[in-house]
């Protein structure tokens, strides 16, 4: 609740700052004239400030609830307490009067094994205790246990600093709270604060580290490269494969009646079939090595390169055709200068959606089996909690899946320049 | 012999529920070498049918086609076609469109740039050769189909609504240049407009067909060709018999499509 309040604080904040005093101060452009911007492309493009801002908000969310060294410490969310706290516990027997005893708990980081400090026993029946408990953990502290009289004899815990408490109740003390057991036993749990703990969301510092470390040694017998490599392997192979077979299958529907007759049902049937619910089948047939992978990959990049050369060629406008017969081009001619180019920016379209779905697909077919990739990377990572490899994982694929895109688009450019403007 | 027969042509075209239309029905023509003949009607009377059976893209009901003295049986270079719009190549440049038609000759490239760039002064796009057709404008990408057209060097010239997309002002230059072209070429011209004063100052001869059947309903001579060939269009319209000729097709027209009208309302 607190992260989405300050996230909503810095987003209406940067807005104001940017548009109203920063931009707003200088000279109004063409598009801040119109008063007619719904359905005006042309009106509503991406404010540059507020991408920036964005990305750097994240990132500042981010080290706040991780206490990042990236950030000056005013800035952290409250950390979890860390420290020697003490608290008193009054101990009562049937027939004695009630004595008072010393808790002292070091509360100290996960990572770092300390002992519980030695304490003088003092006086009375109830002695002194000490205990070490570890951040974001709760620690039974058996106060009874040295004390004179134990508990089976009567020895009960009546009050904590003085507060009464009973079996279930809980009181506030330094550096934490002490929850009396159904068993009468205290449970000291340290301030948490409102940092995430580290084994859930490492500050970004920490996956940096372990990044660079993993890009060095390498993940379970692979290089990070070697990791990546694969997953960009079996995309590749199995895009390409599904485009080998996929753009003639396309042309072939779009031009006969009997293959659009034939494969229309399949390719229809087979289109609405997420490629991840193939995985099992394509596991049970092929294993979880390469095979299993390229096939489905292949399966996935099939029928949308089939569709997108189908309606490629289907789309073709006929006076086109009418054109080029007319100046003296036959079927082949009109086949390869005409039904081919006109069905390129189709083509490039599908292959687009299709390399999407494919890295998508590989990463899940990853995590349920495989060797090596980038899904089995943060599978693995995730079921020894190395939080850490995760988010590096998934910064990567996000990265990679984004290259892709843009690599997509850029050769779109660079090839088919025509696209929509026949 | 040279020039176009159209002989008894009849086209049907078979719904798929059942019905048919009968686009043209008993339509004949004869068109001398280098006639320049533009067709006029209503919408729906078989102007493109018409067409696209002399250019081969559809084979009439019944009938005969003869050019230069052979049947025609399909498209071929020898009867180019200039469209609307939307036919040119967007992948190619300005002189690969042009010279599409040499190059499916397989013509050597020497000869075929000789062609292209002769098309391209005779058209005025010669600063434009290297650039891509979506980035003209509509007056300049009909001009590449000219061009383009011109380039296969063909014996027919078939053009349906060429100008119809143009803007006012375009379109008159475009219609000089038609006629510039068709003087120059000596080409036989069939061309097909909606509009009765292009058809008037371009048409050697003008046939106003008729709808359901579709079929010729009237046809004329005219001097405007010929007059317009070395002045200024606008100078041509101003001749005494333009105007009367003008309005007494526009009746014509307004009539049929009056009893189109008339006739959807009577079978609703
Ligand atoms: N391929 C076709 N199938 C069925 N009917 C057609 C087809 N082509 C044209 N027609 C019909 O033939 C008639 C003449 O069409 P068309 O030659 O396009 O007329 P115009 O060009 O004069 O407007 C119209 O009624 C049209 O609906
Ligand atoms: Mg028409």
């Amino acid at each position: 609740m607190i992260p989405l309040l300050i996230y909503i604080a810095i987003f209406v904040a940067a807005f104001f700052l940017v548009t109203k005093v920063v931009q707003g101060a200088g000279l109004k452009d063409y598009t801040s004239l119109k008063t007619v911007t719904f359905g005006d492309e042309s009106a509503v493009r991406p404010n540059r400030a507020a991408g920036v801002i964005s990305i750097l908000t994240i990132f500042l969310m981010w080290g706040i609830f991780t206490g990042s060294s990236l950030l000056p410490s005013f800035l952290h969310a409250p950390g979890p307490f860390e420290g020697t706290a003490t608290f008193t516990y009054t101990a009562q027997v049937e027939g004695q009067a009630p004595d008072d005893a010393t808790v002292t708990v070091v509360v100290h980081p996960r990572e770092q094994e300390t002992e519980a400090p030695q304490v003088e026993p003092g006086d009375g029946f109830a002695k002194n205790d000490s205990a070490a408990i570890a951040q974001w953990r709760t620690g039974l502290i058996n106060v009874a246990r040295n004390d004179e009289i134990s508990k089976s004899d009567g020895n009960q815990v009546i009050a904590i600093n003085g507060q009464k408490i009973a079996p279930g109740e809980s009181v506030e003390v330094e550096g934490g709270v002490v929850t009396l057991s159904d068993k009468g036993t205290p449970n000291f749990q340290p301030t948490r604060g409102w940092q995430m703990e580290p084994l859930y969301l490492p500050a970004p510092e920490a996956v940096w580290v372990r990044s660079i470390e993993i890009a060095k040694e390498g993940f379970r017998n692979f290089t990070l490269l070697e990791h990546l490599g694969y997953s960009l392997f079996r995309v590749v192979v199995g895009f390409l494969l599904g485009a080998l077979v996929g753009i003639p299958l396309g042309y072939a529907m779009g031009l006969s009646d009997w293959f659009r007759g034939w494969f229309d049902p399949i390719v229809e049937f087979m289109r609405p079939v997420p490629p991840l619910a193939l995985i099992p089948l394509v596991i049970i047939w092929a294993g979880i090595g390469e095979a299993g992978k390229i096939i489905l990959l292949f399966l996935a990049a099939l029928w949308i390169m089939a569709i997108a050369a189908r309606s490629g060629v289907s789309g073709v406008k006929i006076s086109k055709v009418h054109a080029a017969y007319s100046l003296g081009a036959s079927k082949w001619q009109i086949m390869r200068y005409v039904i081919v180019p006109n069905s390129l920016p189709e083509i490039f379209t599908g292959a687009r959606v299709a390399m999407g779905v494919c890295w998508g697909t590989v990463v899940a077919a990853e995590l349920v089996a495989a060797e090596q990739g980038a899904g089995m990377m943060i599978m693995t990572a995730s079921k020894f909690q190395n939080t850490d490899i995760v988010i590096m994982g998934i910064i990567l694929i996000g990265v990679i899946g984004f290259g892709i895109d843009m690599l997509m688009r850029w050769a779109e450019r660079l090839l088919v320049p025509w696209k929509g403007k026949g | 012999m040279t020039g176009l027969s159209i002989q008894n042509l009849s086209m049907r075209f078979d719904l798929p529920n059942g019905d048919h239309v009968q686009a043209l029905q008993d339509v004949s023509l004869d068109l001398k070498a280098g006639e320049l003949l533009s067709v006029l009607g209503p919408s729906g009377c078989g102007k493109t049918t018409l067409l696209n059976i002399v250019a081969g893209f559809l084979a009439p009901t019944s009938g005969k086609l003869v050019l230069n003295g052979h049947d025609i049986k399909g498209p071929d270079a020898e009867r180019g076609m200039v469209f609307q719009q939307g036919a040119l190549f967007e992948w190619m440049s300005v002189r690969e469109n042009v010279g599409f038609g040499p190059s499916m000759k397989g013509t050597p490239k020497i000869d075929k740039d000789k062609t292209v760039d002769h098309l391209l002064d005779v058209v005025g796009l010669q600063d434009f050769k290297e650039k891509a057709v979506y980035e003209l404008s509509g007056g300049m990408q009909q001009r590449v189909a000219l061009a383009r057209c011109l380039a296969n060097d063909p014996d027919v010239i078939l053009m349906d609504e060429p100008l119809g997309a143009l803007d006012a002002l375009t379109r008159e230059k475009m219609q000089s240049l038609v006629l510039k072209l068709w003087k120059e070429t000596g080409k036989t011209i069939i061309l097909i407009t909606h509009s009765v004063e292009e058809a008037l100052l371009l048409g050697e001869r003008l046939i106003v067909m008729a709808p359901r059947p579709g079929r010729i309903h009237k046809e004329y001579r005219l001097p405007f060709a010929d007059l317009g060939v070395d002045a200024d269009l606008r100078e041509v319209k101003k001749h005494p018999e333009f105007g009367p000729r003008r309005e007494e097709i526009l009746n014509m027209i307004w009539d049929m499509e009056e009893e189109i009208m008339g006739g959807t309302e009577d079978a609703a």
